[in-house]
């Protein structure tokens, strides 16, 4: 409260005026695309559209999926970022690059890595056949290419909190007497909570989105690996209105998502 | 013997030994930079030394170095608090749950740890705060809950690293008050700037300088007759080392002190010290005769204000002179001017 009132009472140094003008047009540019998409919405078969048999297998897929990927995230991403914020080890940048690899990798390399590891012909491929697994083309393949462009979000915003808090009310915590984890579950995930939650919600929101390692590794069967952006991709070529009414869902849905992301960051 | 500390970290240029008997408060004072924090650390665990061994109540919890068996017990399973300058409150807990975390931590079942923080905070006076956040709480407050902290996880050993020196100074007397009542009886170590904390406190004072322990005893002694300069400024007072020579200290630099001796007389060539009150200095723009007085020819090298006094610095030495005498003399940087001091009012005693 106080800041708020501080930031009102202040006059900031002034902006050069041109700075608006890229500004303004960088802002239409990200939102115009959205304001198309709700245009070319068919209202009238809009109830239709988004609730015929495909596109409800795909919304639901898309969620339980994002839903699973997201907790895979949080059970490997929370340790992994705790390992490189507290512990300094040989390689440790370099591990912390190839663990954000997937930021930058083109999602369809990423499927493609990751047929060439789980599936039958893949590095684990013949022991996972042996125990009677087939990974690849299945749910299971969606959430494994989804955590997988998705972990690096929840590290990334993990470790930054991580680093923000500290390590100062762990070492007091240390000196009450509190063991490792008793320190880890009482202390620090406590008040790492709103990193951990806004980075599960990013990785919620790109999950959502994954398209190109989930097509490249789980293919496109309906109610099993058919995800909504798969759907989307879909429906353009036969039937586009289907198309533009998802596509509105899922842009509601990734609002919603950045909503919650931000009130989140508001919990401390 | 309860608490036995020694080691050398070389990285902070530390070698230190030092020991508390039990029941008692050590003071450990020093300059920033003398290693006070470190030798904390050690104790607490956070800093593994080069060398180095640390023993509380017969427990070995450090020991380490060149053929030592490198026993390094972890910093939760030592039994030894430390607080510092911030109260480092968790945030997210109100201040019962802060003061029950080191019982909950111990394996105490819920209702146990929070009746014993509720008697805990009691303890400190802040039994009506339990509720609060650590954000709803002022400064001094805030310092009380973190001491009933502290007190509940019932170290055996309990470290406080400069616990007042980031209060406001109208709390300090009030908390101080409360620390002497905890500390009575417990064995501790307080690491402060503050004499009066040293005085009221502890029980026996250990000066460090340059990662070494310079000075140690009963905390009156070393202020009323410090031997080492921080101990002498933290005591006010000026401070002249040199050797005993013809009934007088005579400094290396050749100038001869004469004064009181107090307790046992220095042998002829032995070190000594000698002390006096910047309040009992005059300040002379010429040089002075006269047998009663010491007179120094000093070079002005600072002027404070202090109060309703103005602090003449003169290298290490300083006097205090009124407002109107340093006026008088016009008083500046860089003017050579006589510190002059009667013999009846410096105290003079062995060095060691």
């Amino acid at each position: 409260m106080a800041a708020r009132e501080r930031t009102r009472a202040e006059r900031p140094v002034g902006l050069p005026r041109w700075l608006y003008v890229p500004a303004v047009v960088g802002a239409a540019f990200v939102l115009l695309p959205l304001v198309a998409i709700v245009a070319k919405v068919d209202w009238s078969h809009f109830g239709d559209l988004i609730t015929s048999e495909g596109s409800r297998a795909a919304f639901w897929l898309s969620l339980k999926t994002s839903a699973a990927s997201t907790s895979l995230c949080i059970a490997f991403g929370v340790p992994m970022a705790v390992v490189l914020a507290r512990r300094q080890f040989r390689g440790a940048a370099v591990l912390r690059s190839l663990v954000l690899l997937p930021l930058v990798l083109p999602p369809v390399v990423g499927g493609l890595a990751l047929l060439y590891t789980f599936g039958r012909r893949g590095l684990l491929g013949s022991e996972l056949d042996a125990l009677g697994v087939q990974v690849a083309f299945s749910t299971v393949a969606v959430v494994l290419a989804q955590t997988f462009v998705a972990l690096p979000f929840l590290v990334v915003s993990m470790e930054g909190a991580l680093r923000t808090a500290g390590q100062r009310y762990e070492v007091v915590a240390a000196s009450l007497g509190a063991g490792p984890t008793t320190v880890f579950r009482r202390i620090t995930l406590p008040l790492v909570l709103p990193g951990l939650l806004s980075g599960a919600v990013l990785a919620f929101a790109r999950s959502l989105g994954e398209f190109g390692a989930t097509i490249t590794f789980a293919g496109s069967l309906q109610g099993r690996t058919r995800t909504l952006p798969l759907e989307i991709y879909l429906q353009r070529e036969t039937d586009p209105d289907a198309a533009v009414a998802l596509a509105l869902v899922l842009v509601v849905v990734a609002v919603l998502v950045i909503g919650l992301a931000r009130q989140s960051r508001g919990v401390l | 013997m309860s608490l036995e500390l020694s080691c050398v970290v070389g990285e902070r240029g530390v070698d230190l030994a030092l020991e508390v008997h039990s029941g008692e408060t050590l003071a450990v004072l020093g300059p920033n930079g003398s290693g006070k924090s470190t030798a904390l650390g050690v104790v607490a665990g956070l800093v593994t030394p080069d060398a180095g061994r640390v023993v509380l109540d017969g427990r070995v919890l450090t020991d380490v170095g060149p053929g030592r068996s490198g026993v390094r017990v972890a910093p939760h399973a030592r039994r030894t608090a430390l607080l510092g300058q911030e109260p480092l409150l968790f945030p997210h807990l109100d201040a019962l749950e802060n003061v029950a975390f080191g019982p909950r931590s111990a394996g105490a079942p819920r209702a146990t740890a929070r009746r014993d923080a509720r008697r805990w905070l009691d303890e400190v006076g802040v039994s009506e705060l339990s509720a609060r956040r650590p954000g709803q709480l002022s400064g001094g407050q805030a310092q009380r809950v973190a001491v009933a902290r502290a007190l509940a996880a019932e170290p055996a050993l309990l470290m406080l690293d400069e616990p007042l020196a980031a209060l406001d100074v109208a709390v300090l007397p009030a908390l101080r008050q409360t620390l002497r009542r905890v500390l009575a009886e417990r064995t501790a170590i307080v690491v402060t700037h503050d004499p009066l904390d040293a005085l009221l406190l502890a029980d026996r004072v250990v000066v460090l300088a340059d990662g070494r322990v310079v000075e140690q005893g009963p905390s009156a002694d070393v202020l009323s007759r410090p031997r080492s300069p921080f101990a002498a400024r933290l005591a006010g007072l000026n401070l002249v080392a040199g050797t005993w020579r013809d009934g007088s200290v005579e400094t290396a630099e050749g100038l001869r002190v004469h004064g009181l001796v107090v307790g046992d007389p220095p042998a002829a060539g032995e070190r000594a010290i000698a002390t006096f009150r910047p309040a009992a200095v005059a300040v002379y723009r010429e040089a002075v005769e006269g047998s009663p007085r010491n007179a120094f020819e000093v070079t002005i090298t600072e002027i404070e204000p202090l109060a309703d006094l103005v602090r003449v610095h003169a290298g290490p030495l300083h006097a205090d002179v009124t407002v109107q005498a340093a006026a008088e003399l016009d008083l500046v940087t860089g003017l050579v001017a006589t510190f002059s001091v009667k013999a009846t009012e410096v105290a003079v005693y062995r060095a060691a």
